[in-house]
C-alpha cells in the first residue's frame, strides 16, 4: 500500500499546488514557436485588407471599385451594397447597439471601414486599396462630447429611426441623490474638480485579426482568432450568420496582449467571414498597427464632474456627474443591468454616508468602444475619480493624503460592507494594507526629503492611491452580457496514468493560465502542475465561458476549476474507501492521497485510485467508472481585490519634464496561487499607469483626425520611464471563493494613474498653487499648470 | 528578384518583389515565424534580429538589402537542443507574458550580453529600449537578462 | 503591417555609379542607406519612390577620422560608431550627447550621417549639432566635388543643398583650440522626436568666448542656426547670466509649431532652457 514517502514531493522550485512555479508555456515561447495569428498558413488562402474613412463624418455618394478589380492578384472587393444580400452590413453589438462592419450610408468615424479588398498575398491587398475611389461629401464634425449634447449638434446615428439626439444610452444613476445632498449640506469642508480621463488604447503587441475559412462542402466555418472571449464571439456569429453554433469553431491558439482590446467582434472579422463564405477560402485579415489605434475599442474617454466633502475629519459623501464618449457606434463590453460598467464603485475604499453617481453616454464622430484597457468595466475611471477627489478634500482641509484616507477607511469587522452605491465588498484589511505600503515607501523620510528638496527649489512629489476594485462577473442573478450568463465552466478528466487535462473557458493572453490553473488541480488534487494539461481556447474543446476579461480568470473559471477538483477528490474519497476496505467517512486527505485517520500509513494515492477507477475492478455502489467531473460555477458576488500605491516623482522646475522616480504598490488579492505571476501582471499594469498618466493620448483635431494613429504619436512606456517596482503583500482572502483568491490583473492599473497624478499635484501645489492637471501630463501640460494654466488634453 | 540570405546557419534563397521587407521574408521561410511585427513606425521592436551580429528591426528593411548577408532569429539562439542562457534567463525570471515582444527583446539582450557581458541595470535598460512591452513592466527582463550575464560567464572564462 | 508600394532596387558599387544612376533615372530614385527614415515613410506611403539604389556596399564611406586640423566623416558611418567614437568624445562631446536620445540602440546600428542630414527633418538632432559645430559637408555630382557649409546646406522643410544627381559624402568639421560642445534635448518619451533640442559649441581662449554656434532642433520647418544668439557670446567671458540671455534669444529666434509635443510657447520656453543648459556643459567642457 502506499505510505507518505510516495507523496509526489514538492520542492521550492516545482511546487505541487500554490507557489513560485516557473510557467509551462514558456518553453515554445522562448523558442519563438508561438502560434500567432499571423503565423497560420492555410493552403489557398487569401489576404483582406480595408479602406478606410479619410473623414470622421461624410456621406457616401460612391464607391468604384473597378480598378481595385483589374489588379491582377485581386479577387474581390465588398463593399456595404455586398454585405447587404448577406444581411451583414451591420452587426449587433455587445451593447445591443448595431455598428456599420462597412460604411453605406455614410462614415462616422475617422478610419471607419468602407470597402472589403481580398488579394492572393498581404502586399498585393494594400497596393489595391488606392484603386478604390470613393466620393464623399464632408459633413460637420463634433468631436468633444459636451458639444454632441448641444441640440444643434449633428446627428451622428440618423441610421436609427427617430433618433434626434446623440445620447448612447439612457442615463444611468446609482446611490442616492437626496442623502447626497443632505450629506453634503452637513459637511465641513466641500472639494469640487473637473477631471477627465482621456481616451487611450489598449494597444496589445499584437493587433487584432481572423482567419475564417467557411467549407462550403460540410458547412463548417473554422475561425482562427485572438479573442478574449471566443464562446461569446461564437453565439454572436451564429446568429448573425445564421449558421448553428456547433458548425462555428474558434481556435485562439497564443495571443500577444489583449488588454481588452480583443474582447469586442470588429468588422473585420465580419468581412474575413463573408469573404469566406463568398470566395469559398479560408481569408486572412490582419490589421496594422494604424488601424488598430484609430479603430480598435479605444479605453475611457469620461468627462468626470465631481464633489466630495467631509465632516469632524472623515469623508462623508461623494457626487459625480459624468459625460461617457462611446465614439460613433455604442460597442463597449460591460453586463446588460451595467450601462456604465462597474464606474458606481466609485464609492472607494471608505465608509461613505452617502453617494450619487450619474452617466451619461453620447455619441461623437471617434471610433467606438470605451471598456478596455484593463479597465474591470470602468474601474479604472471611477478610482481614478475618487482617488483624485480624496487628494483635493485633503489640500482643502490641509491635511496629509494618507491620513485623511485612514480617517475613512472602511474598517475590518464592518465586512462584508455594504457600500452607498449597492456593492458587497467581501474582505479587506485596509489600514493594515496601507501600513505596509508606508514601511516600504519610508512614507516619513520622504517627506523630510521633499521639505529639504523644496528649500532647494527641486520640486519632488509623493502621490497615494489606495482602491478597491470589483472583479470577478457575474452571478447570474445579476449579470449578463448579451442574455448569457457570466458564469464559467471547467471540466476535469484524469487519465489512466493519473495525469489530468482541465478544459476552462476562459482564455488567456499572456496570463500564464497553463501554469496557475494546473497549479489549481495541483493544489486540489496533489497531481503535479507538469501532468496536468490545461486545455482553453477551443470552441469545440472547451466548457461555455464567457471569457476572460474584468480579471474574471481566477475568481470564475479558478472557482470553478477548485470545485470541480474537489468534486473529483470526493469520487475519489469513495473509491478510496472500497480499495481500503473502509467506510468514506474513516478517511482524511492530506494533499495527493486519502488516507485511513486511525493508520495514516494506509491510504491510496490519486494515481492508484485513478487506476482502479479505470480498472476492471469493484467500484462503489452506484458509482460509474472513470474520474472525472463537469461544473459551471456561479459566483456568488464580485471578488473585491484591493491595494495601497505610493509613488515618488521628480519634476524638472524648468521644463516641467516628469520622471517617476520609485513605485510601490502593495496588493491584497487574497489567497496567491503563483506569486511570480501576480507581481509579474502588477509589474506590467503599473507600467500602463505610468503610459496613461504620462504619455498615452488618443486625439481628435478638430475636423475629427485621429492624431494618435501610429506608436510614433500614441507613446507607450520604454524601459526608459519604468522605475524597478517595488511590491509588497498583503493577505485578506476572500470568504466566498473556494480558494480565497480575488483576481489581480487589473488592479495595477486601476490603481496607479492616481498615484501618479497626485505625486505631481502634491510637487507642485506649494509652490506653484497647482490642484489639477488632466492625464496624460506631458512636459507641456505640467508646464502649462504651472504656469496656471492648465488644460485639458485634445 | 532572387534574394539569398543565410539565416541561422542556413542558405535561404527565394525570388520575391523587391520591395518585400526583411521581416516578411524570414517569416515566410518555413519554421521562422518567431519573429513578430507589432507596428508600422519602427517603434516596437518586436521584429529585432541580428544582421551580421548586430541587431536590427527587421520590418524597417528591405530583403534585398539583406541579400548576402547573415541573419539570425530567435529560432537560431538555441544550438542542438542547447538554450542560449537569455532564452533560459527569461524562463527563469518570468520575464515573458504572452510572448509576442520576447523575439525582440532576447535578440536585443543577447546583442547586449556580445558586445557587453556584464552590463548595468541601467545598460540593460537602455539596450531593451528599442522594443515596447505592454504585459512584463520590463523589470523581470532585466532581471532576466542579468541572470544571463551571470550564467554565461563561467562558460565564457572556459572558452 | 503596412507595406512598401512595388519598387525596383538595385546595389550601388562605387559614388560615380550611385550618382549616374541617379542622373539617369531622375528624382523617383532614392538613396537607400540605413533605411530607418525612408522605408517608415515607404510602409506609410508617405514617400513612393520608383527605384532604390542601396549604397550600403559602399564602405570606404564608413570611416570617422582626423585629417589634418579636420575630423572628416563619411556619409555612411552609422549613428553607433558616433556614439562610440573616441576621436568625436575627444573633440567634439556634442556627438556623444546627441546619438545618447537619437532614436534606440538598435536603429543606431543602422542609421547613417549622411542619412540623418539629407532627410532633413526639422527635429533630426544630428542637423544641429553639425550646424553648431560650423561643420561643412562635401557633395559630389556629376561635375566634381564641392563643399558646402552647415549654413547653406538646409534650403527648407526636408530640403537640403543636395541636388536631384548628387549624393553627400563626407562631414568635415574643423578642430580649433579652446572648443566644447553639448547636446540638450527634451523628448516625451525615450526615442521621440525632440520637442526642442539645442546643440552649442563654443570656443574659450584666453577666459573668453571667440567662437559660438548654436543650432536648435524641432522648432522650424529645419534646423535653426541661431546667430543672433551666437553674436551675442563672442567677445565675452562666459557666464549663466550671458548664457540666460543667449536662450532667451534662441527662444525669440525659434519658430516653433503647436503639436502633440506641445504649444508654441512651452517650445519657445523650452529652447530657453535648453540653450542655457547647453551652453552651461559646452563651457564646462571646454574650460576642462
Amino acid at each position: 500500500m502506499a505510505t507518505v514517502e510516495n507523496l509526489p514531493s514538492p520542492t521550492h522550485e516545482r511546487p505541487v499546488g500554490f507557489g513560485r512555479l516557473k510557467r509551462k508555456e514558456d518553453a515554445r515561447f522562448i523558442r519563438g514557436k508561438g502560434t500567432y495569428l499571423d503565423d497560420i498558413r492555410l493552403p489557398g488562402m487569401l489576404h483582406g485588407a480595408i479602406l478606410r474613412s479619410p473623414y470622421a463624418h461624410a456621406k457616401i455618394l460612391s464607391i468604384d471599385t473597378s480598378r481595385a478589380l483589374e489588379h491582377p492578384n485581386v479577387v474581390a472587393v465588398m463593399t456595404a451594397k455586398d454585405l447587404e444580400t448577406l444581411g451583414l452590413a451591420w452587426m449587433p453589438t455587445i451593447s445591443y447597439d448595431t455598428q456599420a462592419v462597412l460604411a453605406g450610408d455614410k462614415v462616422r468615424f475617422h478610419g471607419q471601414e468602407v470597402a472589403f479588398v481580398i488579394a492572393t498575398d498581404e502586399y498585393s491587398a494594400r497596393d489595391a486599396l488606392p484603386l478604390i475611389e470613393v466620393d464623399y461629401e464632408p459633413l460637420p464634425v463634433v468631436v468633444n462630447a459636451r458639444k454632441a449634447l448641444d441640440p444643434d449638434a449633428p446627428l451622428i446615428r440618423d441610421d436609427k429611426p427617430g433618433k434626434t439626439d446623440n445620447l448612447a444610452t439612457p442615463t444611468w444613476e446609482a446611490g442616492d441623490e437626496q442623502a447626497a445632498d443632505r450629506v453634503f449640506a452637513e459637511a465641513d469642508v466641500i472639494a469640487t474638480r473637473d477631471i477627465m480621463y482621456p481616451r487611450c488604447h489598449p494597444a496589445p503587441m499584437e493587433t487584432c485579426g481572423m482567419i475564417a475559412d467557411f467549407n462550403p462542402d460540410t458547412g463548417q466555418l473554422n475561425i482562427y482568432n485572438g479573442n478574449q472571449a471566443p464562446h461569446v464571439h461564437r453565439t454572436v456569429y451564429a446568429h448573425v450568420a445564421g449558421l448553428a453554433e456547433h458548425m462555428i469553431r474558434i481556435q485562439c491558439n497564443d495571443i500577444g496582449g489583449g488588454f481588452g482590446n480583443k474582447v469586442p467582434v470588429y468588422p473585420g472579422y465580419v468581412c474575413a467571414i463573408a469573404g469566406s463564405i463568398v470566395a469559398g477560402k479560408p481569408v486572412k485579415w490582419l490589421e496594422d498597427r494604424s488601424e488598430n489605434l484609430m479603430s480598435t475599442g479605444f479605453a475611457r474617454d469620461y468627462i468626470m464632474h465631481s464633489s466630495i466633502c467631509a465632516k469632524d475629519g472623515r469623508i462623508t459623501g461623494l457626487k459625480v456627474d459624468v459625460i461617457a464618449d462611446h465614439g460613433a457606434f455604442d460597442s463597449t463590453a460591460q453586463p446588460t443591468k451595467f450601462p456604465a460598467g462597474f464606474f458606481h464603485i466609485c464609492c472607494g475604499s471608505y465608509d461613505l454616508q452617502a453617494a450619487h453617481v450619474k452617466v451619461t453616454a453620447v455619441y461623437t464622430n471617434k471610433a467606438p468602444g470605451g471598456v478596455a484597457y484593463r479597465c474591470s468595466f470602468r474601474i479604472t475611471e471611477a478610482v481614478y475619480l475618487v482617488e483624485r477627489m480624496v487628494d483635493a478634500l485633503a489640500l482643502e482641509m490641509g491635511v496629509d493624503p494618507i491620513a485623511l484616507r485612514r480617517s475613512s477607511f472602511i474598517k475590518p469587522e464592518q465586512f462584508p460592507y455594504e457600500t452607498t452605491t449597492g456593492w458587497t465588498y467581501d474582505s479587506g484589511q485596509y489600514d493594515k494594507t496601507m501600513g505596509v505600503a508606508m514601511e516600504i515607501a519610508g512614507y516619513e523620510e520622504l517627506r523630510r526629503e521633499q521639505a529639504e528638496k523644496r528649500a532647494r527649489g527641486e520640486l519632488m512629489g509623493i502621490g497615494v492611491s489606495f482602491f478597491t476594485e470589483g472583479v470577478g462577473a457575474g452571478p447570474r442573478a445579476h449579470m449578463d452580457i448579451l442574455g448569457l450568463s457570466m458564469n464559467d465552466g471547467a471540466d476535469l478528466r484524469l487519465h489512466p496514468s493519473g495525469k489530468a487535462v482541465v478544459s476552462l473557458s476562459c482564455q488567456t493572453q499572456g496570463q500564464g493560465h497553463e501554469t496557475t490553473f494546473a497549479q489549481i488541480v495541483a493544489e486540489e488534487l496533489g497531481i503535479p502542475p507538469e501532468d496536468v494539461e490545461v486545455r482553453h481556447g477551443d470552441t469545440d474543446r472547451s466548457p461555455y465561458g464567457l471569457g476572460t476579461y474584468g480579471s474574471r480568470s481566477t475568481p470564475v473559471s479558478g472557482g470553478a476549476v477548485s470545485i470541480v477538483s474537489r468534486k473529483v477528490r470526493d469520487k475519489a474519497r469513495l473509491i478510496a474507501a472500497t480499495m481500503l476496505e473502509t467506510r468514506p467517512e474513516d478517511l482524511a486527505w492530506e494533499k495527493g492521497r486519502w488516507y485511513v485517520k486511525g493508520d495514516p500509513e494506509k491510504g491510496a494515492l490519486i494515481e492508484e485510485i485513478t487506476q482502479r477507477a479505470y480498472s476492471g475492478e469493484a467500484m462503489p455502489e452506484g458509482l460509474e467508472g472513470g474520474l472525472d467531473a463537469q461544473v459551471i460555477y456561479d459566483p456568488p458576488n464580485l471578488t473585491y481585490p484591493y491595494g495601497a500605491y505610493i509613488c515618488v516623482v521628480d519634476v524638472d522646475p524648468e521644463t516641467a519634464f516628469v520622471k517617476v522616480r520609485r513605485f510601490i504598490a502593495v496588493d491584497d488579492c487574497g489567497v496567491r496561487i503563483n506569486p511570480m505571476i501576480v507581481d509579474g501582471q502588477i509589474h506590467g499594469g503599473l507600467a500602463e499607469g505610468v503610459g496613461i498618466a504620462l504619455m498615452e493620448l488618443i486625439s481628435f483635431d478638430e475636423e475629427g483626425n485621429c492624431m494618435n494613429g501610429s506608436f510614433m504619436d500614441y507613446l507607450i512606456p520604454t524601459s526608459m520611464e519604468c522605475p524597478d517596482w517595488e511590491l509588497g503583500e498583503t493577505v485578506t482572502p476572500c470568504p466566498h471563493h473556494p480558494l480565497g483568491a480575488k483576481g489581480v490583473g487589473e488592479s495595477p492599473t486601476v490603481g496607479s494613474p492616481p498615484a501618479i497624478v497626485n505625486a505631481v499635484i502634491d510637487a507642485l501645489h506649494e509652490t506653484h498653487g497647482v490642484t489639477h492637471i488632466d492625464m496624460p501630463m506631458s512636459p507641456a501640460r505640467v508646464w502649462a499648470a504651472m504656469q496656471g494654466r492648465p488644460e485639458p488634453p485634445q | 528578384m532572387q534574394v539569398t540570405i543565410t539565416i541561422n546557419g542556413q542558405t535561404v534563397s527565394r525570388d520575391v518583389p523587391p520591395q518585400t521587407l526583411l521581416v516578411h521574408f524570414i517569416r515566410d521561410t518555413p519554421g521562422l515565424t518567431g519573429t513578430h511585427w507589432g507596428c508600422d513606425t519602427s517603434n516596437c521592436g518586436a521584429c529585432i534580429v541580428q544582421i551580421d551580429g548586430k541587431a536590427v528591426k527587421s520590418c524597417t528593411q528591405l530583403a534585398a538589402m539583406v541579400d548576402g548577408h547573415e541573419v539570425k532569429t530567435i529560432e537560431g539562439l538555441e544550438v542542438d537542443g542547447v538554450l542560449d542562457p537569455i532564452q533560459e534567463g527569461f524562463h527563469e525570471q518570468h520575464a515573458l507574458h504572452c510572448g509576442f515582444c520576447t523575439p525582440g527583446m532576447m535578440m536585443a539582450s543577447r546583442s547586449l550580453l556580445d558586445e557587453n557581458p556584464d552590463p548595468t541595470d541601467e545598460e540593460i535598460r537602455v539596450a531593451i529600449s528599442g522594443g515596447i512591452c505592454r504585459c512584463t513592466g520590463y523589470k523581470n527582463i532585466v532581471a532576466a537578462v542579468r541572470w544571463a550575464a551571470e550564467h554565461e560567464a563561467p562558460i565564457k572564462q572556459e572558452v | 503591417m503596412q507595406t512598401p508600394a512595388p519598387c525596383g532596387y538595385e546595389r550601388a558599387s562605387s559614388v560615380d555609379g550611385v550618382i549616374a544612376t541617379l542622373a539617369e533615372r531622375g528624382p523617383s530614385t532614392r538613396i537607400v542607406a540605413g533605411g530607418h527614415s525612408l522605408i517608415p515613410m515607404m510602409k506609410l506611403r508617405l514617400a513612393t519612390p520608383e527605384h532604390l539604389i542601396d549604397i550600403n556596399d559602399l564602405h570606404e564611406l564608413s570611416y570617422i577620422r582626423q585629417e589634418g586640423e579636420e575630423v572628416r566623416i563619411g556619409a555612411l558611418a552609422r549613428h553607433v560608431d558616433l556614439l562610440r567614437s573616441e576621436l568625436l568624445a575627444e573633440h567634439f562631446p556634442v556627438f556623444a550627447d546627441a546619438e545618447e536620445v537619437i532614436a534606440d540602440p538598435v536603429v543606431r546600428n543602422r542609421g547613417t550621417i549622411g542619412g540623418s542630414l539629407c532627410q532633413a527633418d526639422p527635429g533630426e538632432d544630428l542637423s544641429a549639432v553639425c550646424s553648431a559645430l560650423k561643420a561643412s559637408v562635401v557633395i559630389r555630382g556629376a561635375g566634381g566635388e564641392r563643399v558646402v557649409p552647415m549654413h547653406e546646406f538646409h534650403v527648407g522643410p526636408y530640403m537640403t543643398a543636395v541636388g536631384d544627381a548628387e549624393m553627400l559624402t563626407e562631414v568635415r568639421i574643423a578642430i580649433r583650440p579652446g572648443a566644447g560642445s553639448a547636446h540638450e534635448k527634451l523628448e516625451r518619451r525615450a526615442g521621440d522626436f525632440a520637442i526642442a533640442a539645442t546643440s552649442a559649441a563654443i570656443w574659450i581662449n584666453g577666459g573668453t568666448i571667440t567662437d559660438a554656434g548654436i543650432a536648435l532642433a524641432a522648432v522650424g520647418p529645419f534646423t535653426i542656426e541661431a546667430t543672433r544668439a551666437e553674436e551675442l557670446l563672442r567677445g565675452k567671458a562666459p557666464s549663466d547670466e550671458l548664457f540666460t540671455q543667449a536662450g532667451a534669444i534662441c527662444s525669440e529666434d525659434s519658430m516653433p509649431a503647436a503639436d502633440g509635443r506641445g504649444p508654441v510657447d512651452y517650445k519657445r520656453h523650452l529652447v530657453g532652457v535648453l540653450t542655457k543648459r547647453a551652453l552651461r556643459r559646452a563651457t564646462a567642457r571646454a574650460l576642462q
